[in-house]
């Protein structure tokens, strides 16, 4: 029936609360943590974002009486408090599918995350979880790989996989550098990384330094007889410039690229993957801005929804944080975004921060990259929090050893091997991470050493940013 | 070992990836190993290849897979009947993951010359 149009302002909460919807299955659910002004409703806020973030404005239209906005409105299904926090509530959002583009993660994201972040009648607003319906997820390429096929082209079976990123990670020449990627493969590395900020810089032009990373990658495959890597970081100015990259890379016979999604943007990442599977290429990805957006407890957008969106724009590796390193995350909060990258169904589970239930049909799993401060006293701790399906890099915890980094690569495959041949024994490995160590640095003076050196650093503070739970 | 403050010189090693940078495994440190791929569900399977093939991605079988193997012994006793047949290949141990179709794990028993 046609409605007369009635021109003013509506209260929000009049379309956009609904507390009696029943979420569809292709419904793609949101859940953000609101922290709105001074005396205005909760569901005033709640139906405020779910406008915002969707088909509403502040004034009625004219023109909205030509389509019907009961079938592409957004909808607050559900108000929650945030357990020992009263400022706060979340909010639970149900959008139809058809307000996204199939498959574009930017898209969804600036829907969600747009307009609506800077909205006078909140004082925080963050984006918390998306439940992706499978609907969606089908429209998305993914991972170009995934573990599986990525283990199966590097040959490692078993075992995470050992990385580093070359130090210092500015003002080394191509030459240079790529010694220091020959040191470290040679050394028991799989892998080795640029550092993100390694683009095309004057002291060393990118085709420099693929070109010598190529010739170390290679000899060092030729001595040790193993599969090695080494991560060109493809990220560049104009997307143009990124495929110039990505196809010198391939013609050099490499076998992974790297790209920075959040400053690179999603566009071009989810470009990127799709050449990438198209060419055989694996894709590291690292997530420099990241705790820009993600850190601050009631504001911005969790990791676990960044981490979420890269699985669906394409990524074979995805940086997670450690834990236990230099850099903030807690145990529980990795382990529940850590699934969502690698499993394929993820059940709502608040102890680890989940907020839906997701499941990812049969979209590839992404490796998680534990990288930032770690050295070998934390190689227990880092196989029993990560498992098999991680990639481990060590930059300091590699170049800092003082025989080089061909000794300190050594020293952490050592490391790793006694840990994982200690754990499948049956050994509780944290428990007796002292023991496992020491026992194996009897056959290794590089890990003797290795452990004489970082035996007292340490990173305790306290995380920022904590799960609400009482 | 005693802190040495004096700069080592690091050999490069021929590996064979996993585990490749471990002393040889005694007999009960492979048999542990080898339960854990049984314990994991996952299917026993033997390898080997002449040296000069090691990076192939395949190397020969020994019989066929050993779908469904839940006893040690027989696993071990396959081992040793592989090495024994091809005394000069490198023979590895893989557990195979029907699920993913990957392999659990890879790790070399016997290094051939």
């Amino acid at each position: 029936m046609s409605k007369k149009y009635d021109a003013g302002v509506k209260e929000y909460r009049d379309t956009y609360w609904t507390p009696d919807y029943v979420p569809l299955d292709t419904d793609l659910l949101a859940c953000f943590k609101c922290t709105g002004q001074e005396g205005v409703p909760r569901e005033e806020v709640a139906a405020a974002v779910a406008a915002e973030s969707s088909t509403g404005t502040w004034s009625t239209v004219w023109s909205e009486l030509l389509t019907d906005l009961e079938f592409y409105k957004g909808r607050c299904y559900r108000i929650e408090d945030v357990p020992g926090d009263k400022e706060s509530f979340y909010a639970f959002i149900a959008y139809p599918l058809d307000l996204f583009e199939e498959g574009s993660i930017t898209n969804v994201l600036t829907s969600l995350v747009g307009n609506v972040f800077g909205f006078k009648a909140l004082r925080h607003l963050r984006l918390e979880d998306i439940r992706f319906p499978m609907a969606f997820i089908k429209t998305c390429g993914g991972p170009p790989n995934g573990i599986v096929v990525e283990r199966d082209r590097l040959n490692k079976y078993g075992r995470p996989l050992l990385g580093c990123t070359i130090k210092p990670k500015l003002g080394l020449s191509g030459k240079n550098y790529g010694r220091v990627v020959y040191e470290c493969l040679r050394g028991g590395l799989d892998l080795t990384k640029d550092d993100e900020n390694i683009n095309s810089q004057p002291f060393q032009r990118w085709r420099e330094r693929f070109e010598f990373v190529a010739e170390a990658v290679k000899l060092a495959q030729q001595e040790t007889g193993e599969v090695k890597g080494h991560y060109l970081n493809c990220t560049a100015t104009t997307p143009e410039e990124m495929y110039e990259r990505a196809e010198f890379a391939k013609e050099l016979d490499m076998p992974i690229i790297m790209h920075d999604y959040i400053t690179g943007g999603f566009t071009a990442n989810t470009g990127l993957a799709n050449w990438c599977r198209k060419n055989g290429m694996l894709l590291h990805i690292h997530r420099a801005m990241h705790a820009v957006i993600d850190r601050h407890p009631k504001h911005g957008i969790h990791f676990r929804v960044l981490a979420k969106c890269l699985r669906l724009s394409g990524g074979d590796q995805l940086h997670t944080g450690t834990v236990v390193g230099k850099l903030e995350g807690d145990r529980q909060t990795t382990l529940g975004y850590i699934d969502n990258l690698r499993e394929s169904f993820v059940p709502e589970d608040r102890t680890r921060g989940n907020f839906f239930d997701q499941d990812w049909g049969s979209m590839p799993g992404v490796f998680a990259v534990a990288s930032g401060g770690i050295h070998v006293w934390h190689m227990p701790a880092l196989l029993a929090i990560f498992g098999d399906d991680s990639c481990l890099q060590f930059g300091g915890g590699t170049h800092g050893h003082p025989w080089g980094s061909a000794a300190g690569a050594a020293a952490n495959r050592v490391a790793l091997e006694a840990c994982v041949k200690a754990r499948n024994a049956g050994r509780e490995i944290e428990k007796e991470s002292r023991d496992i160590l020491m026992e194996a640095a009897k056959h290794s003076p590089e890990l003797a050493i290795a452990l004489e050196t970082w035996k007292e650093i340490k990173f305790e503070f306290d995380t920022v940013d904590k799960l609400d739970v009482q | 070992m005693p802190f040495q403050s004096t700069v080592g010189d690091y050999q490069t090693v021929a590996t064979l990836e996993t585990f490749g940078f471990l002393p040889p495994m005694s007999q009960d440190e492979i048999y542990d190993q080898i339960a854990y791929i049984i314990a994991q569900g996952w299917s026993p399977v033997i390898e080997h290849v002449h040296p000069s093939g090691s990076m192939q991605s395949y190397w020969s079988y020994w019989k066929l897979p050993f779908f469904g193997e839940k006893d040690l012994n027989v696993v071990v006793n396959e081992l040793e009947a592989c090495h024994r047949a091809y005394p000069d290949h490198h023979v590895r141990m893989v557990g195979y993951e029907a699920y993913t179709q990957s392999q659990g794990t890879a790790f070399v028993v016997f290094q051939g010359r």
